[in-house]
């Protein structure tokens, strides 16, 4: 829209430019760069939840000799962020920035990566396509899957099989999630049932409570959730002497006496593989999926709250899921009782990418 | 289905009683400082800060009660900046609000980092419905002390608006600056008493949601709560006793989302979630409909100046 404008940054850029350029006779100015890594968050780095789990893999890799490592966490997803992605590569010299949320790619993620073709740009939505900027790209992991062992965990950990979960919006991943979830626990109990509670906010932390108590007065015993930080939900399910499932990071110390385990991701896998290829000075791949086969999926290790068949088969169903065996396997019907999936898809199917369905089994609406 | 019209009923009433407390704070506070003539848009402010302040002593000392009394100084200090502040010549105390309002969640927010992570002491609650028999009936009447002192006070601010002398000089002030001055009463340090009280009551509502319910300290706990209570005065009409209703009616509204889904009504979810604020808004129209509501507001608040 103004590429015409310049802007401040960029007069600064020039202004400094020149000046290096005057002050150094040979006309370079920076000699071998070390890698920096910039990480943008969209909310605090210690939320128990999403941005903690790619912050926790920020600190492995700030232990690696010739990595700096640079965050900046509440980065609301307007021009603030091209802001904060800005000065990461103007002040100091990010390689490679990594976009965390999602509202972040579109348009500030590609204009930068145009404005910027020797940087690299990362951004973890699987939304990069064939005619964006090759300079940026996507990273994902299909999370679900780590959903589906924490259904089969719950379904062998339940009594009643009357599982609750507190859900943000009703986008496809947060669908997918709920879906995977179910049939999990269908495979340790046919008859277990998931009744979801959709808050309208990713960070709501009174609704969210609200939520877990209207989802333990129902009777449901095992409550999953999928919201920015599940420290509110986990610690009133807690305090309901209801058990529970966790996600994105580990919440296992906030439920010593009925956690069962939790879908973690392991961002850290895919941050030093970038690390590496960068030092090699070799391309990133545009698109990466990740999940239990590479590495990029852990479960959370297992509370007091899991059966010890629960353990038996939830580590199972993760060696399963490490060899590819599909959590889909149709026909499958959603709770409106249409056929949604009719033979088997494979676990990084992009069909799964446009999920809009709640499956049979999962009490609740996505309207 | 009227076993679902009772479960529904029955979640409406433990929101009411879980949910209410902090906007019941934080509308007294703003009834007390309105009442004397002076907006302050800032309890926001004061209820952040309150709840971090509350969860890192309560964290500290170990004792949640304490807590409770470092949330209300907090917020005592933040009022008493806003007091003063609005004492200066040509200060805008709404522009000043919100000024406060950044100021007191910014502090909070760079205080608070540390303290996301750990677990702190909470307050326990009293539980008055074991009688009923009924699990659910059971936990909504898990209430928490400061509930009962929240209603105590609205009644003492009430009676003492209607039949003390001191009532009588902040509602003078709230009226008529210069009818005060001529009764030899100086205007400014009564409302700087009424706004340092004020913000006192807003920061221990904080201490409500970071040691009680939701009962965690994050950097999302309030979304905006203070600011709803500042216009739940608004529409209580600068009545403590209505300040309860409207926080009590808001907090049942707000448990209607949860609950219709968890009995199976699920469909517009996002329709229900918002009844506190459509509610709000309805009643807001119909009450500002009579010629009493604007008789009601005090003479001296400079939205209606």
């Amino acid at each position: 829209m103004s590429q015409f404008n310049l802007s401040r940054r960029s007069l600064l850029k020039a202004g400094a430019a020149g000046l290096a350029a005057a002050a150094l006779p040979m006309g370079y100015a920076r000699a071998q760069s070390p890698i920096v890594l910039g990480a943008v968050y969209v909310g605090p780095r210690d939320d128990f939840g999403w941005n903690q789990a790619h912050s926790v893999a920020m600190e492995i890799l700030k232990q690696v000799p010739g990595i700096t490592v640079i965050e900046e966490e509440n980065v609301p997803e307007t021009d603030a962020v091209s802001q904060s992605m800005e000065s990461m590569i103007n002040l100091d010299g990010a390689n490679l920035v990594l976009a965390t949320s999602f509202g972040y790619y579109s348009p500030f993620v590609v204009e930068l990566a145009k404005k910027y073709p020797e940087v690299q740009f990362r951004h973890a939505a699987p939304l990069w396509k064939e005619g964006d900027p090759t300079n940026a790209g996507s990273y994902f992991c299909y999370l679900n899957q780590g959903h589906y062992v924490n259904g089969v965990a719950a379904g062998l950990s339940s009594p009643t099989g009357k599982l609750g979960f507190v859900a943000a919006k009703p986008i496809p991943s947060v669908l997918s999630n709920i879906n995977s979830f179910l049939l999990g626990a269908r495979k340790s109990n046919p008859n277990a049932t998931v009744q979801v509670i959709f808050t309208g906010e990713w960070s709501m932390p009174v609704r969210e409570a609200e939520a877990t108590n209207a989802l333990v007065d129902a009777g449901c015993d095992v409550i999953g959730c999928h919201v920015d930080g599940p420290k509110v939900v986990v610690e009133t399910a807690e305090g309901r002497g209801v058990k529970t499932c966790g996600h994105n990071a580990s919440q296992a110390p906030l439920a010593p006496k009925g956690f069962i385990t939790g879908a973690e991701y392991k961002w850290s896998t895919i941050y030093s593989m970038y690390a590496d290829l960068l030092a090699k000075g070799e391309p990133l791949p545009n698109f990466v999926a990740g999940g239990f086969h590479n590495d990029m999926l852990q479960n959370t290790p297992y509370g007091a709250g899991a059966t010890p068949e629960a353990i038996a088969a939830a580590d199972a169903a993760i060696t399963d899921l490490k060899t590819g065996k599909p959590i889909y396997v149709g026909p499958l019907k959603d709770n409106a009782g249409n056929v949604v999936i009719e033979g088997e898809m494979d676990n990084y199917d992009p069909v799964l990418d446009g999920m809009n369905y709640l499956l049979e089994g999962v009490i609740g609406s996505i309207t | 289905m009227d076993n679902s019209i009772f479960i529904v009923l029955i979640a409406m009433l433990g929101g009411a009683i879980r949910v209410s407390t902090p906007f019941m704070f934080v509308a007294l506070g703003e009834c007390l400082t309105e009442k004397s003539g002076r907006i302050n848009l800032g309890l926001e402010g004061n209820l952040v800060l309150g709840a971090m302040v509350a969860y890192a002593i309560s964290f500290h000392t170990g004792n949640p009660w304490i807590g409770v009394l470092a949330a209300g100084g907090s917020g005592l200090i933040l009022g008493a900046l806003h007091g003063y502040i609005c004492k200066l010549p040509k200060v805008n105390d709404i522009a000043v609000g919100i000024a406060i309002m950044s100021f007191g969640t910014g502090v909070a927010f760079f205080f608070g980092k540390p303290y996301i992570q750990p677990s702190a002491p909470r307050l326990n609650s009293i539980p008055l419905g074991d009688w009923t028999g009924n699990a659910s009936l059971a936990q909504a009447l898990q209430v928490n002390p400061l509930f009962f002192v929240g209603i105590l006070l609205a009644v003492l601010m009430s009676w003492a608006f209607a039949n003390t002398r001191w009532g009588l000089i902040v509602r003078m002030t709230g009226d008529s600056a210069a009818s005060a001055r001529a009764m030899g009463v100086s205007v400014d340090l009564v409302r700087f008493i009424a706004t340092t009280i004020g913000g006192m009551l807003a920061g221990i509502g904080g201490s409500f949601l970071s040691l009680y319910y939701p009962g965690s300290w994050n950097q999302g706990l309030s979304s905006g709560q203070g600011l709803m209570a500042v216009a739940l005065v608004i529409f209580a009409r600068w009545d403590p006793i209505r300040c309860i209703w409207a926080a009590l009616l808001f907090g049942a509204a707000g448990a209607i989302g949860p609950s219709l889904q968890s009995v199976g009504i699920t469909q517009g979810y996002y329709f229900f979630n918002a009844a506190p604020y459509i509610l709000t808004l309805f009643i807001m129209i119909a009450s500002a409909r009579s010629k009493g509501a604007a008789r009601e507001a005090p003479g001296e608040l400079s939205i209606t100046k």
